[in-house]
């Protein structure tokens, strides 16, 4: 229960706060399954940590993620793929 | 079963992007590289030879940086159909995956798919000095026994860093062949990912606090405001020093060929032969010369920058501005180019995933001035405003961002009403100090491909010009000045009804004939055109003597504006041909630009003879 109402798309994430990711959000489709798959490879998975390290200017677009040693530039879209449990 | 063993004579370096590996590959091969493309594509094909530590010769091809042998750009298609046999590429002997020491968390995972191709795999742990200054402890031996292939170690930027290395490819390895390879699925992706959590939990030991300051530069560099307050700085520093150093050692190059032309003018008898030298010659070849200094400047901060981590930051600083034209930040890099020449600009959209974004960048790349038409923007402002460099600088200021405008605006009717989804998923590498022996053979490799094009395609065109204007039209009548006698003052006559209406008359219209094959020769066939004596500069001084005196102001007005549209030279067409697979979008890019730049001079005419009359 608890869990459930922890859990935030990482585009929800507060600047400079540091998550776990929880899961991915299935996508239904074709050209998101790819998205989904390329962030697998990238190394958005389960239990590992995040982070948004920027946001574009005006505060929008795009997001800077830190996952692992690697930064990635994400759209606000791309990133809510992502389920995350923020750090208490 | 037997299984043949031989010595690798042909390797192929694999890796992600930012993992070093161009670096690395400039150490292994030095100047013994050959760049060329892919048979249909523009990727680059990079290609050398190293000697190993007995002395053999080895070939190396660097492939194209990819996340994943499943592309989703062309750069990462061109490398799985090598390594995996579906192009006309040989099959390597021997596949080197280079990952980066600092992020085997992202890079095994590639490790772990070339496993599966086949081919023999030796895996390069490369940055691997880095990594001990941030204090991450590799066990080398542990990742070899994990992995089942032998790993070694090194450093891309260090002069002994590829010796384990080397060392390494005189040991024989077994035949390659090719098996059949599918793309897996996201279940077969994430099972690969446990097994590299797996090997990296157990070879890699990091320290408690990470020691990268990447996250803290980027607090100042990523701000939303000092961050687009800083990229602003650093385009201007660009430019201010493209136009400044640059001017003053075009200046030293003007200087030896004017020497050049005088010694000739001294020594040889007034004839053909001396006309063609010293007027087609060094005045055409000499004119387009003096750019090589604004060229290699553009691209020396455009490597330093891509080089040490800060381009991408640009990229993701601007992505917003950009969709408002429907492209994203992964458009800047190739925009960014193309103010040094559109060629290499349409090259480097090979990294833009989305096809439809590409083709907008490709087509919208001419509009950004490149170098070429900076002694024509000169050469017209200067004779505009003589006497008056404060607005003759504003006004070429105007100039580059009226490309650059029309340029979004031109993106923008392109992708209208197609709402943009595709991914950015662009990597912002760690910040590092660019690799000195990388960016000398990377502005070797600009500088040898703009001497070719002087030396060809400059070259024959401005000989044909001079002998266009030597030699007398069959047709003509015996009165009047040579130039008018000549085969291209008929030309120019016959060119005069399609340019008349936008004020230009038949000296123009003959001398914009070559300058659609090679903009730059513009201002050396006017002079040819006014039969103008002495070197690049005193001919400069004597046409915008002669312009400010006899053309218009629409006139100049209208040139100027021509000048910023007009469709570019023949080489950019052919690149654009290529890259796109198509002549449609070649005769489209052709097109637009020939009717936006008809009726911009059109109506700059009419409208400045309106008000002036």
């Amino acid at each position: 229960m608890n869990d459930q109402a922890n859990e935030v798309q990482l585009d929800d994430l507060p600047l400079r706060h540091w998550a776990v990711i929880h899961t991915l959000r299935p996508a239904v489709a074709p050209a998101d399954r790819e998205l989904l798959l390329r962030l697998t490879e990238l190394g958005f998975l389960p239990g590992e940590r995040v982070r948004i390290t920027a946001e574009g200017p005006g505060g929008r677009e795009p997001l800077a993620v830190r996952v692992g040693h690697t930064t990635f530039a994400l759209r606000r879209r791309e990133a809510s793929f992502i389920l995350v449990r923020p750090h208490a | 079963m037997v299984v043949d063993i031989t010595l690798p004579a042909h390797i192929a370096l694999l890796g992600n992007p930012n993992c070093g590996k161009t670096a690395l590959f400039n150490l292994l091969t030095g100047s013994r590289q050959k760049v060329a493309n892919y048979a249909g594509v523009t990727v680059e094909r990079k290609e050398g030879t190293l000697h190993t530590a007995s002395g053999r010769r080895v070939r190396v091809l660097d492939l194209p940086g990819a996340y994943s042998l499943n592309a989703i750009s062309n750069d990462e298609a061109v490398t799985r159909d090598v390594v995996t046999g579906r192009s006309t590429e040989l099959l390597p002997d021997l596949l080197v995956c280079v990952v980066d020491a600092t992020n085997l968390r992202l890079h095994l995972r590639l490790v772990l798919e070339a496993r599966r191709l086949g081919i023999p795999l030796l895996v390069a742990v490369n940055k691997s000095d880095r990594a001990e200054r941030l204090g991450i402890r590799i066990d080398m031996n542990r990742l070899e026994s994990e992995l089942g292939v032998p790993v070694v170690r090194t450093v891309g930027v260090s002069v002994s860093g590829a010796r384990e290395l080397l060392a390494r490819l005189d040991v024989p390895v077994s035949t390659a062949a090719s098996s059949a390879w599918h793309a897996p699925d996201i279940h077969a992706v994430t099972h690969t990912q446990q097994e590299v959590h797996r090997i990296y939990e157990a070879v890699v030991t990091e320290p408690a606090v990470d020691h990268d300051p990447s996250d803290r530069i980027d607090r100042v560099l990523m701000h939303p405001w000092w961050g687009l307050l800083i990229l602003t700085a650093v385009l201007f520093v660009i430019f201010i020093a493209v136009f400044s150093i640059g001017d003053v050692l075009a200046g030293g190059i003007e200087a030896g060929f004017g020497w050049l032309a005088g010694l000739l003018a001294t020594r040889m008898d007034d004839g053909l032969l001396r006309g063609l030298l010293v007027e087609g010659v060094i005045g055409g070849v000499g004119g387009v010369l003096v750019f090589l200094p604004q060229i290699l400047i553009l691209f020396f901060f455009i490597l330093a920058l891509e080089s040490s981590g800060y381009l991408p930051r640009a990229a993701f600083l601007l992505d917003r501005p950009m969709s408002k034209a429907g492209l994203s930040g992964r458009s800047f890099i190739p925009l960014l180019s193309s103010f040094a020449c559109a060629i290499p600009g349409i090259m480097a959209t090979r990294s833009i995933t989305d096809r439809h974004a590409r083709l907008t960048t490709i087509l919208i790349a001419p509009l950004m001035a490149c170098s070429a038409r900076i002694p024509v923007y000169t050469l017209l402002v200067a004779a505009l405003f003589p006497g008056e460099p404060f607005t003759a600088t504003l006004i070429m200021v105007g100039l580059y961002a009226l490309g650059v405008a029309s340029a979004m605006a031109v993106a923008w009717v392109i992708q209208r009403g197609r709402r943009t989804r595709t991914p950015l998923l662009m990597e912002l590498p760690s910040y590092e100090w660019p690799d000195v022996r990388s960016l000398l053979i990377g502005l070797w490799e600009r500088a040898m491909i703009f001497l070719r094009r002087v030396g060809t395609i400059i070259l024959a065109l401005t000989i044909i010009m001079w002998a266009l204007y030597t030699i007398p039209s069959p047709r003509a009548h015996a009165d009047g000045s040579p130039m008018e006698r000549s085969i291209a003052g008929e030309i120019g006559r016959g060119l005069e009804y399609v340019f008349r209406p936008i004020g230009f008359n038949e000296h123009i219209a003959i001398a914009l004939v070559p300058g659609m094959a090679a903009r730059e020769v513009v201002v050396s066939s006017l002079g040819l055109v006014y039969a103008m004596e002495g070197d690049a500069d005193e001919v400069g001084a004597q046409l915008e003597e002669r312009i400010s005196a006899e053309w218009s102001l629409a006139t100049k007005l209208s040139l100027l504006l021509w000048m910023v549209f007009a469709p570019q030279c023949i080489s950019t067409f052919v690149a654009v041909k290529r890259e796109t697979g198509s002549w449609k979008y070649m005769w489209l890019m052709g097109g637009y630009l020939f009717a936006l730049a008809y009726l911009a001079s059109l109506f700059t005419y009419q409208l400045t003879n309106a008000l002036t009359a």
